[in-house]
């Protein structure tokens, strides 16, 4: 038998820069041009079906890696039918860290893009309502960053530090 | 035409709800379009309750993130623990070697929790709705649950219990005794919260053909657990990706068909009561053993060998300055959480602190869906429908 990672491979071969597993689980590395239609078809072919879009979020990789694959945006789908499980990651530089929103494919990645951006900056372009959801409107940075210190304060009201 | 039959002119009113609503549990704002009283819009606020929970584990130990995921779901406190700790343990490849009684113990305080969040859940949704009887007999089933966790590991809300490779205590003497007893009489309350709702006018009126969705929404939003199960979609954790001991018992997963609040009520109800079932199954083949793993690299050792034995004490205190030593790599163990599919996505470069430690909180994912529930039904319906979801503050904003 074919291992799923594998098997998407061949399904998407322009789109899935490598593929493997690690821990026993298997992930794909998709090109970020690709990320929109790869779901799509991720979650529309027969032999994939994955119809949930459990999870969403990114990694900061600063110093650990090559400037432009600072960040990784990593997705985890799951699918009813087959009862399968995919890590699908999508590298982004610091310089421009942004890819293709996938709120058209699952409502769902509305508030877990959110997320990301508030706390690590990502742009997900084509996002209905890009806003900051779990900090306030004022916050200058994106805390999640290794680079924003731990201790540092932002108060809204009382005294600065 | 006279002036009284002519149309009023009349625009949409908008209306805050929340932070702070004394009939909603959860800090959360609702920003209400209002025509009357039907809900032409509702955009949901959350982030209330953010205190850095990812930043702060980056900063510890891999041992000091235990009492942050207490904090997470506060009512279920412990299944955080252990989730924590399946994943931390499959980045060290040390599954295979945790005690079976270790198991065992996690699978009944998993299930213990899960009753106490039902419990407070369904309470807290009656206490809105006006019920203050059933509120009362919910939070005394509650309690005995949490006398039950509370003499396990002395704690009644963070119990900070589960380790990396194992538990900080075993059970007390006589637990098994105290589990008949509490289950005599939480059985018996669960017989009287059915007399008291199920079939209760009031109730079915404002829990009834409200907040429904179909299937495919669900899906689409990422809807888990019990949530997902009232619409019915049979997919639970413990049964497609078992963990722990759960492919070893026989439990059944129940499932609704509309996903209105009625249903999410009784899939709730029906997973008190498989709960129990679970934690009677658990206690009845206990296996005796060790609960901690035999590796003073992951688990600390006894007391009494760190203080007689230089290669004991050496690994206890690199384990409590250092941190235990992670191989990098990264890991995404999915549970059953009580709201839902609660997922650990754990990054390490190797060395003593994760480098990332992200929690897939259920509820985040199914909050989001509140707009769309609501849209088009009248302001009271908000009140169920949000108790049903069960926002937890603390693991939707963490």
């Amino acid at each position: 038998m074919v291992e799923l990672s594998e098997r998407i491979k061949r399904l998407l071969p322009d789109a899935v820069l490598s593929a493997g597993s690690s821990l026993g689980q298997q992930y794909v590395v998709v090109r970020r041009e690709a990320v929109v239609e790869a779901m799509r078809k991720l979650r529309d072919d027969e032999t994939m079906l994955f119809n949930f879009m459990m999870d969403l979020t990114a990694v900061d990789y600063l110093g650990k890696r090559a400037h432009d694959a600072r960040y990784e945006i990593v997705y985890h789908l799951y699918s009813l039918k087959h009862h399968h499980r995919i890590r699908v990651k999508v590298s982004v530089g610091a310089d421009d860290p942004s890819l293709d929103s996938i709120v058209p494919v699952w409502k769902g990645a509305d508030w877990f893009e959110r997320e990301a951006w508030d706390l690590y900056g990502i742009t997900f372009k084509g996002h209905p309502n890009l806003k900051r959801i779990l900090l306030y409107e004022e916050f200058v940075g994106h805390p999640l960053r290794k680079d924003y210190p731990i201790k540092k304060r932002q108060p809204l009201i009382g005294p600065e530090n | 035409m006279s002036e009284y039959q002519m149309d009023l002119h009349t625009e949409p009113m908008i209306l805050n709800m929340g932070p702070s609503h004394p009939a909603t549990h959860g800090t959360v704002r609702f920003l209400l379009k209002l025509d009357g009283e039907k809900i032409l819009n509702c955009d949901t606020e959350i982030g209330y309750l953010h205190r850095a929970f990812e930043k702060h584990c980056e900063a510890g130990t891999w041992t000091q993130v235990f009492p942050y995921t207490d904090r997470l779901n506060y009512n279920s406190a412990v299944q955080n623990n252990v989730a924590y700790a399946l994943a931390v343990e499959k980045l060290l490849g040390v599954e295979e070697k945790i005690p079976a009684r270790a198991t065992y113990i996690r699978t009944i305080v998993c299930e213990l929790a899960r009753m106490a969040d039902h419990f407070t859940n369904l309470g807290a949704a009656t206490l809105e709705l006006g019920a203050l009887t059933a509120f009362l007999y919910f939070v005394e089933a509650r309690e005995l649950t949490w006398d039950l966790l509370e003499s396990i590991y002395g704690a009644r809300l963070t119990s900070n219990y589960v380790r990396v490779g194992g538990l900080s205590s075993d059970l007390p003497e006589g637990f098994a005794e105290h589990v008949r007893k509490v289950f005599i009489k939480n059985r018996e309350f669960w017989r009287e919260f059915d007399k008291l709702l199920t079939k209760n006018r009031i109730f079915l009126d404002r829990m009834r053909d409200v907040g429904g969705i179909s299937q495919e929404d669900a899906i689409a939003w990422g809807f888990t657990g019990p949530c997902l199960r009232s619409v019915g979609v049979e997919f639970d954790v413990r049964k497609t990706d078992p963990y722990l001991i759960y492919d070893q018992l026989d439990f059944d997963v129940p499932v609704g068909t509309t996903g209105d609040n009625f249903d999410k009520y009784l899939v709730r109800m029906e997973e008190i009561d498989q709960s129990m079932k679970i934690v009677e199954q658990c206690l009845g083949k206990l296996p005796k053993g060790p609960i901690n793993i035999n590796d003073a690299a992951v688990r600390n050792p006894s007391k009494a060998d760190v203080k007689t034995n230089i290669q004991s004490m050496i690994h206890h205190f690199k384990n409590t300055i250092e941190g235990i030593n992670v191989p990098a790599g990264e890991i995404y163990v999915p549970t059953e959480g009580s709201n839902g599919e609660m997922g650990f996505y754990l990054v390490s470069v190797g060395g003593g602190k994760p480098w990332k430690c992200r929690v897939r909180p259920p509820c985040f994912a199914i909050t989001q869906a509140m707009g769309d529930i609501v849209k088009g039904a009248f302001i009271a319906d908000i009140i169920p429908t949000f108790d049903m979801i069960n926002l937890i503050g603390g693991e939707c904003d963490r």
